[in-house]
């Protein structure tokens, strides 16, 4: 009987008993190792990275398994693992112009110089299930292209001052994992929860800006997806040395803007990084960014998607699971008092 | 595991005879968005299921394909739709528009004037013309069915008075047969003539928003205007760098990062034939 909450402790350990053979499966069938989710589920790998804001795609390969595939709970495993770890610093800006680019394509122009790389991509593929992926001829490799010099899509645009310039400040950003977010937030504040946020949630509000709720008129001026390095200034050295190299993907997206005040029309940006290759987060968080800049532009705030503190408080998927979650857990004493309450206002309504 | 076979131009029978019962009901009603029940195809919505599930619908192992995206043959998306309709309906497909029967196109309309022996469809992003002015579909089709207007009007009107001129250059609205106002899909305003009086039956389907209109051969276009500010498009100051037509619509192509640009037709096929030789 569920009435076994009290002495809930054997009841615990019988369901995670449960769970382990559950995540296992038919023994008779391989266990597979956290290399091969790494290697061969690389993008939900990608997306644990990102949502759980830990850049190593072990622990994130580990956090999948572990959760038997659930991206949301392998992102709260990350996470929960991301506090154990010490912080010892921020790294330099990272350099994304000089990134080694397996994929960079604009929407805006047909050509561009360095070239439209398709890359690695889903885009153009039919969506046909290749049944013989079951048991596939080894894959060809594909010839690795040389590296040719990239300039950015958008700052061709502003040399004739069509666009307006890219914001910059030496101002040190803020970090919501540090001090908690208020409201108006800045937008280094605003694109860092958007890059912890829900991939699902970023692109059904991005989606809903396309479809007349805070339109903004948004054309892909550039998504380039590859490695950059990142490096680091360690207090005792005093200049920056490379620690590493990271996979991201960056989309800027071009957006119309008629002026306002003093400001002539011209085109705005929106800006979307994340790590590895999810394309789709980035171009989501770009066109979020552009619709949250609508107080900045002057432009009149309608659609939820402008709706800075809305779009923020609710992005953090391990926040929201956890609290919808949570009316699993046991609510009697307040649904006592619910029902007393109910059960007198019912006797209240039935006087004459 | 092994995989089905493919019937006909991917769609089942029903399901097409569905699709041609929406087409059937907007040729008849010029400009008027039917709903029908878009299906999942192989491709993401947003990258012409609609303007595929109509090609699918109609047509027939005789047909000549050509599929434009840009007025390009070769664009990706171009490319892949026309290679999905040989594979699942073994069509013959060209890059000559005269040697075309239908037409698929993304944001253009050829540049060679079409016959009446030929059907254009259009893959539609927002089929809805008033959407950015009034999100909620309830509300649009109420507007549509009393032929109430207004806000678009006033939308126009305050570009005028804000910009001294009309701020919309692709997705222009047009009022078809005197009755619908219609969005022609992302087609540049440079285009709108071409939907006047054409030859071609003119069909548009819009998969991920389940909508097809139609405009039947032969049907007045009217772009929106007011008299003391007509209709009217622009060209560019220069004839394409290839082919050297003023008439065409041209891409503005980026040679270097020093602000060099060259100007080409966007419609690749129209260029190819008027090169010197």
């Amino acid at each position: 009987m569920y009435v076994a909450v009290k002495g809930g402790e054997k009841a615990i350990a019988a369901a995670h008993k449960l769970l382990a053979e559950e995540r296992r499966g038919d023994s008779a069938i391989p266990a597979i190792s956290t290399a091969q989710i790494s290697e061969q589920l690389s993008l939900g790998v990608d997306r644990v990275m990102n949502e759980g804001t830990l850049y190593d795609r072990e622990w994130a390969a580990l956090a999948i398994k572990q959760a038997r595939g659930d991206l949301i709970e392998a992102i709260f495993l990350l996470r929960a693992a991301r506090t154990t770890l010490s912080r010892f610093g921020y790294c330099e800006p990272l350099d994304t112009s000089a990134i080694q680019a397996k994929r960079r394509i604009s929407a805006a122009f047909k050509d561009i110089p360095g070239g439209q790389v398709l890359g690695p991509t889903f885009d153009y593929s039919h969506r046909l299930l290749e049944f013989e992926l079951d048991a596939p001829p080894p894959a060809e490799v594909a010839a690795a292209a040389e590296a040719v010099a990239m300039p950015r899509v958008l700052e061709l645009l502003g040399h004739e001052g069509l666009i307006e310039p890219a914001s910059a400040s030496d101002a040190a950003p803020g970090d919501l994992t540090e001090d908690p977010l208020e409201f108006p937030a800045s937008r280094d504040l605003r694109l860092q929860n958007l890059a912890r946020g829900d991939e699902g949630y970023l692109l059904a509000l991005a989606y809903s800006t396309q479809r007349g709720y805070g339109r903004s008129h948004p054309f892909a001026g550039e998504i380039r997806h590859g490695h950059v390095e990142v490096s680091f200034i360690p207090e005792e050295l005093g200049f920056a040395v490379t620690i590493g190299e990271i996979a991201i993907t960056e989309c800027e997206m071009i957006n119309q803007f008629k002026g306002s005040g003093g400001v002539p029309p011209q085109f705005t940006r929106g800006y979307g990084l994340v790590f590895g290759q999810c394309e789709r987060k980035a171009m989501s968080m770009a066109l979020l960014d552009r619709s949250l800049r609508a107080g900045e532009l002057g432009e009149e705030r309608v659609a939820p998607a402008q709706d800075e503190e809305f779009v923020l408080s609710h992005s953090d998927n391990v926040q929201a699971t956890g609290f919808v979650e949570h009316l699993k857990l046991p609510h009697y004493v307040d649904f006592q008092s619910e029902l007393q309450l109910i059960r007198r206002l019912r006797k209240g309504g039935e006087k004459p | 595991m092994s995989g089905p076979a493919y019937n006909f131009a991917y769609l089942n029978e029903q399901t097409k005879k569905m699709v041609r019962r929406a087409i059937l009901k907007a040729v008849a009603i010029p400009g008027y968005q039917v709903p029908f029940a878009s299906r999942e195809l192989p491709m993401p919505y947003g990258w012409g299921t609609g303007g595929v599930q109509v090609t699918a619908a109609i047509l027939t192992p005789d047909d000549t394909l050509k599929v434009i995206d840009q007025g390009a043959d070769d664009t990706t998306n171009a490319v892949s739709i026309r290679s999905f309709f040989s594979k699942v309906a073994g069509v013959e497909t060209t890059e000559d528009t005269d040697s075309a029967s239908i037409i698929q196109t993304r944001h253009r309309i050829p540049e060679t004037p079409l016959r009446e022996d030929q059907i254009l469809v259009y893959q539609v992003p927002i089929p809805e013309p008033l959407r950015f002015l009034e999100p909620r579909e309830t509300e649009t089709r109420k507007m549509h069915a009393l032929e109430e207007y207004g806000i678009m009007h006033v939308k126009l009107y305050e570009d005028i008075a804000q910009h001294g001129e009309i701020a919309t250059s692709y997705a222009y609205p047009a009022k078809v047969n005197g009755r619908y106002v219609f969005d022609p899909s992302p087609i540049p305003k440079f285009d709108n003539p071409k939907l006047d009086n054409s030859p071609a039956l003119q069909l548009f389907g819009a998969g991920r928003e389940k909508r097809i209109y139609a405009v039947p051969p032969y049907t007045a276009v009217k772009s929106l205007d007011f008299e003391d500010h007509p209709f009217s498009v622009s060209g560019w100051d220069k004839p394409c760098a290839i082919c050297g037509s003023t008439t065409s619509y041209l891409d503005e192509v980026v040679i270097d990062d020093q602000g060099g640009r060259m100007f080409v037709c966007s419609d690749t096929d129209y260029c190819k034939k008027r090169r010197p030789a």
